[in-house]
């Protein structure tokens, strides 16, 4: 690892006056971005710790609103919105490990946009907005490709609010050596219609399958996705799987998404 | 260098680190706290497991300076000031739930820390539990047998021996 300078920010604002240094990085929870530094892949000259920030903990619910801190982590999701949003709590707890969960971040993994991250799938899939300190972005807007997203330089995330959907599930196909999923499904129904993210599997990153999403707003059941397919082309291919596995993975978990809300 | 405070295994501690210093290299190079491992360095493996607050943390994927303020458990400081092993160190020693020995420190704070939070788990949940924690050497029947020993349950001949 390159050495930095280390700024615990105490506020928002803190840290906002912080990231204006000249390749100052904004630090979540680490379990990405301390990796990342040891294989001297990014070489900031300040990391800006949002951690110990209180305004960005802590999940409220409003109706069928739910809005979580950006620092909240995962095994927090996990625990706390059991019982207002199961899926996305699900989702929350089968992230890494118990112990990267403990670190681990909801803001974090939204602004990485890692393409075969959960956490985009869970926003993108419920329709979420993500709140920054300067505005608010529809989660259709925010992620833009790998690794790419609607944040401007020294924009940080500060929440993430979820629409309640009626019924929702995620159906992860583990990459069990990362913990990664190979490919995963986040579907869930809401009264103005049903929503397919994908992650995993493409290379521009978390995906809306809007035909299957078509389909399923036309006739809601198990044969609905049956003669769906993705084109391979932009497809990941890896050591781990083929574009042609990943595409027909794609199929399957939407499938089994389906099947598991019927 | 800046400074970093925080209490070990009971102990005020304090040193001066770089930015980049991370908790598991502030335990072991400069409190000498060698019990905590580095096995792979990329928090696969969790040999450098910690508690952090009461919550397990791997030590090679934290700054020491995020842990500043912080109250940390390691290996060292589970056994009795007179020797005696935790419950669940003793549990590994009798159900022989390690071999070489380099994961232990790690398995039992990973055990330690889900029987706090599950005084009661079930085989399933401990070997979801320990999904962060890699063992090359025993086939992990073992430590299953051990944390279900460490939480006063019946342990049982395990599938699959």
């Amino acid at each position: 690892m390159y050495n930095f300078d280390f700024v615990k920010a105490g506020s928002v604002a803190d840290a906002i006056a912080a990231l204006k240094e000249e390749d100052a990085q904004p630090l979540a929870g680490g379990q990405t971005l301390i990796p990342t530094l040891k294989q001297r892949l990014a070489m900031p000259s300040t990391l800006v710790s949002l951690a110990a920030i209180p305004e960005l903990h802590g999940i409220t619910q409003d109706g069928d609103t739910l809005t979580i801190g950006a620092a909240t982590t995962h095994s927090t999701v996990a625990r706390e919105v059991a019982q207002s949003y199961p899926a996305l709590a699900s989702l929350a707890a089968r992230i890494g490990d118990p112990a990267v969960r403990n670190r681990g971040t909801i803001g974090g993994s939204i602004a990485n946009n890692d393409p075969s991250a959960c956490y985009p799938a869970g926003a993108l899939g419920s329709g979420a907005t993500i709140v920054t300190n300067d505005r608010e972005i529809a989660a259709d807007d925010f992620f833009q490709g790998m690794f790419t997203t609607a944040l401007e330089e020294g924009e940080i995330v500060t929440a993430v609010r979820f629409p309640i959907p009626q019924a929702a599930t995620y159906q992860k196909f583990i990459q069990p050596a990362s913990r990664f999923p190979l490919v995963a499904v986040y579907l869930a129904k809401y009264a103005d219609g049903v929503r397919v993210a994908v992650t995993g599997a493409s290379e521009e990153g978390v995906f809306r399958w809007s035909e299957a999403e078509a389909a399923l707003d036309a006739d809601f059941g198990a044969g609905a996705v049956k003669g769906l397919s993705v084109e391979p082309g932009g497809m990941i291919g890896d050591i781990h799987g083929s574009k042609d596995y990943r595409a027909h993975l794609v199929q399957v978990m939407t499938k089994r998404a389906v099947e598991a809300l019927l | 260098m800046a400074q970093v405070a925080m209490t070990v295994n009971g102990a005020s501690v304090s040193g001066d680190v770089e930015g980049r210093t991370l908790l598991v290299q502030f335990l072991r190079e400069s409190l000498k706290l060698t019990g905590t491992h580095v096995g792979c360095d990329t928090s696969q493996c969790g040999a450098c497991l910690v508690h952090v607050n009461g919550e397990a943390v791997k030590a090679c994927t934290m700054l020491a300076l995020e842990a500043d303020g912080t109250e940390v458990a390691t290996i060292e400081g589970q056994a009795g000031d007179d020797g005696t092993l935790s419950v669940v160190q003793q549990a590994f020693q009798d159900h022989h739930g390690l071999q070489c020995g380099f994961c232990t420190p790690g398995m039992v704070m990973s055990a330690a820390a889900l029987l706090k939070d599950n005084p009661k788990p079930t085989e399933t949940e401990i070997r979801e539990y320990l999904d962060g924690n890699i063992c090359r050497c025993t086939g992990y029947h073992n430590i299953v047998k051990a944390v279900l020993a460490a939480s006063g349950q019946e342990v049982p001949a395990i599938a699959a021996e």
